[in-house]
């Protein structure tokens, strides 16, 4: 039974009337980008970082992370990313610098693509990480070629290298559904090295 | 595979007159990335925007960047510098933007890299990507951003985001 009144003399004083549950307060909006996993490597390092069993939920992908390979000395490798375990029909261009000169690099009908060259810095670089931003967009389509895009870097006081990146993985469009990231010259990631996706929603 | 919202906004501001810096404090270590987003233009034609963690003056920082503006792409590094730099890309004509990400900000394991990208058209016609490196393991708590002369404009917004991995 609904409360329709209530009367003098009660000790409920000075009450508002609402409509809703809301009660004045502002309707709570969720935000479009969720976090869906999360990767962190430990001190047996990894070969490989996976996310599987991608949900279809979103509209968009994003891969955020910092990362380290197991190469000695003072070097630095590239960034490499394989979708749905596909090692064929990709290709990639980057520009990039290396702090002296600009250049830019493309491979056409390659095995993997490449997000970042030369972005992950050896272990012989102390406490110091390689960053990425990765983009997936429309990853679900079944009519377009997945178009991957990313910035990437380190900077190793005195060495290092920032790139802008763009893959494709030309296969016959399917959704994705697995994201493979490696070190070039099967180097393994280091501990602390850290990725995660993220789930950007559609309207 | 667990999912949560994230992508919070945890400080903005228009500045309502010019100013030499800004600075975000007390940047709560409760996120796993920040993300800094500036649109605005500055008073003097600069070449650089800067930034300083924890109030951090020491020769700690370093910078790699790539730019291209019209007379062709170009790239530069500084090492053992007193700041780290976002872009060179803030006209005095017109809005630039900026897009700073600093990854794993809040970790007391490893040295803190940003990386950052940029734009601008008008008297500062540009567009470039820095990557740069704090040799420290502290959590980063606060960002003072600067030119390297004259004032931030009023009219600029500065807003900082935080995004927690799952």
């Amino acid at each position: 039974m609904a409360i329709t009144s209530i009367k003098t003399g009660s000790s409920f004083t000075n009450l508002i009337k609402y409509n809703d549950f809301l009660a004045g307060n502002t309707a709570f909006q969720p935000t479009a980008y969720e976090s869906i996993a999360t990767v962190t490597v430990g001190s047996g390092g990894s070969s490989t970082i996976t996310f599987s069993s991608i949900p279809s939920t979103y509209q968009h992908l994003q891969i955020r992370g910092i990362a380290k390979s197991s190469r000695t000395g003072s070097a630095r490798n590239d960034l490499i990313i394989k979708l749905n375990g596909s090692s064929t029909t990709y290709a990639h261009h980057q520009l990039y610098g290396d702090g002296a000169s600009a250049a830019a690099l493309g491979t056409a009908s390659t095995t993997q693509g490449l997000l970042g060259i030369n972005c992950v810095p050896s272990s012989g670089y102390t406490s110091q990480f390689g960053v990425v931003v990765v983009d997936i967009l429309d990853y679900l389509s079944t009519n377009k070629n997945k178009t991957i895009r990313s910035l990437s870097g380190t900077d190793n006081n005195g060495a290092g290298f920032v790139s802008l990146s763009s893959a494709l993985w030309y296969a016959t469009p399917v959704a994705v559904t697995s994201i493979d990231l490696t070190v070039d010259g099967a180097y393994n990631f280091e501990q602390y090295t850290k990725f995660g996706l993220f789930g950007i929603k559609g309207a | 595979m667990a999912a949560g919202a994230t992508y919070f906004p945890i400080a903005t501001t228009t500045l309502g007159s010019a100013v030499a810096s800004y600075q975000f404090t007390s940047i709560t270590g409760s996120y796993t990335d920040l993300v800094l987003v500036i649109n605005g233009s500055a008073s003097v034609l600069d070449r650089s925007i800067r930034v300083q963690y924890n109030s951090d003056t020491g020769t700690n920082y370093s910078y790699t960047n790539i730019n291209g503006y019209s007379g062709g792409a170009i790239s530069q590094r500084a090492s053992n510098t007193n700041h780290t730099r976002l872009s060179a890309a803030l006209p005095t004509t017109a809005p630039g933007t900026i897009i700073a990400y600093f990854q794993n900000y809040s970790n007391t394991t490893t040295y803190k890299t940003h990386i950052s990208r940029g734009g601008g058209l008008g008297d500062q016609s540009m567009t470039d990507a820095f990557v740069g490196l704090w040799r420290s393991t502290s959590a980063i708590t606060s960002i003072l951003i600067f030119p390297n002369t004259g004032n931030f404009n009023s009219g600029m917004t500065l807003t900082l985001y935080g995004i927690e991995y799952a």
